[in-house]
């Protein structure tokens, strides 16, 4: 390779590296504001979960109902319109594999009673570490554990 | 200069505050909402051992979601110190029920005779911390997805997959509520 290919291969790269950290930067910032929404809106909120589960205020359900309303709303004219996300590619939704069902019932029905019991879900377990509640590395930690043991009995579980 | 992250937001700011999440990161990496696959991609760059599971290149996957949950980590701690003092103002009937049960401070995001280092060592504590947080990490991979990517991102796509897993949700938190809590936390 000559010189001028090398040095022009080189910036190439350099490119690639500082575009990957551009993306990395906007997805830190979504994140940071995925948390401060998380924490002001209470969802993260353990009494939060207890009034949800014993159906005593709408608030829960409007969250979840609502962001449910605006992603779907969102999903479709992104679908409609056939938009291409601003890393190039033409956007897609994987779809998830029914299969027997069993995954999602059983998992669901797992995580939900961790949900009531933690009063907290993934990303709500991570947010609380920061807002006052550092104990809660140790939920973390025990949730790293659930999904390696998870992983570990795959091949023996039902799906 | 922090005014507008103090307070609790109404539900009908929040609710689609969080629902354009799903189209923000589709919008910019075509990369799909959900939380939880994070926790298997720490699995991976951590301890994958031989587990088939876990072999597979995290960093090319999920080193973007890594990125969003240490964001979702720093957002919490700015409005946790962004904010006035948080107390969480739940419905006077829930309030008489915890009450009941012997919660006495109302203080903070989740009720601090629970949720403290000392408590791990009791029952009700370690229960709540440590076995709450491994049936999350155990159903959210055994169900391949949690709040986020199946009732928000799943539902808002109108996957039955993910219908199945949100009333697999209830139906496990209305159970823990119903027949497990009373008892764990009688006299806290």
């Amino acid at each position: 390779m000559s010189d001028i290919a090398k040095s022009s291969h080189q910036e190439a790269e350099n490119g690639r590296y500082a575009n990957r950290l551009f993306f990395l930067l906007i997805y830190l910032l979504l994140g940071v504001a995925f948390g401060i929404v998380l924490t002001r809106s209470e969802v993260v909120s353990w009494f939060r979960i207890q009034e949800m589960f014993h159906f005593q205020s709408f608030r829960m359900y409007g969250i979840i109902g609502s962001a449910i309303a605006t992603a779907a709303i969102s999903v479709a004219l992104i679908k409609k319109l056939q938009l291409r996300s601003v890393s190039g590619e033409i956007i897609t939704i994987p779809r998830k594999d029914l299969g027997s069902g069993i995954r999602y019932a059983f998992g669901g029905t797992i995580f939900g009673l961790g949900w009531a019991l933690t009063g907290a879900c993934p990303g709500p377990l991570f947010a609380l570490i920061g807002s006052g509640v550092p104990v809660m590395i140790v939920a973390v930690l025990s949730a790293l554990a659930g999904t390696w043991v998870y992983g570990w009995l795959r091949p023996r579980l039902p799906h | 200069m922090m005014e507008w992250i103090r307070g609790e937001w109404p539900w009908y700011l929040a609710g689609p505050l969080i629902g354009l999440f799903v189209p923000a990161l589709l919008i910019v990496g075509n990369k799909t909402f959900g939380i939880s696959s994070n926790l298997r991609h720490l699995c991976a760059a951590i301890a994958p051992g031989s587990v088939a599971f876990f072999r597979y290149d995290w960093k090319r996957t999920g080193l973007w979601n890594l990125v969003f949950l240490v964001g979702v980590l720093l957002g919490g701690l700015i409005a946790f110190h962004g904010g006035a003092s948080h107390d969480v103002v739940v419905s006077a009937q829930t309030k008489a029920s915890l009450v009941r049960l012997g919660f006495h401070d109302f203080s903070g995001l989740a009720p601090r005779e629970l949720f403290h280092w000392q408590a791990l060592l009791t029952v009700k504590g370690f229960v709540s911390i440590v076995v709450g947080g491994f049936l999350v990490g155990f159903g959210t991979a055994y169900a391949g997805g949690c709040t986020s990517g199946h009732a928000i991102s799943g539902l808002a796509n109108f996957e039955l997959p993910s219908l199945i897993a949100v009333l697999g949700f209830f139906a496990g938190g209305l159970a823990a509520t119903y027949l497990i809590l009373p008892i764990l936390l009688r006299g806290v």
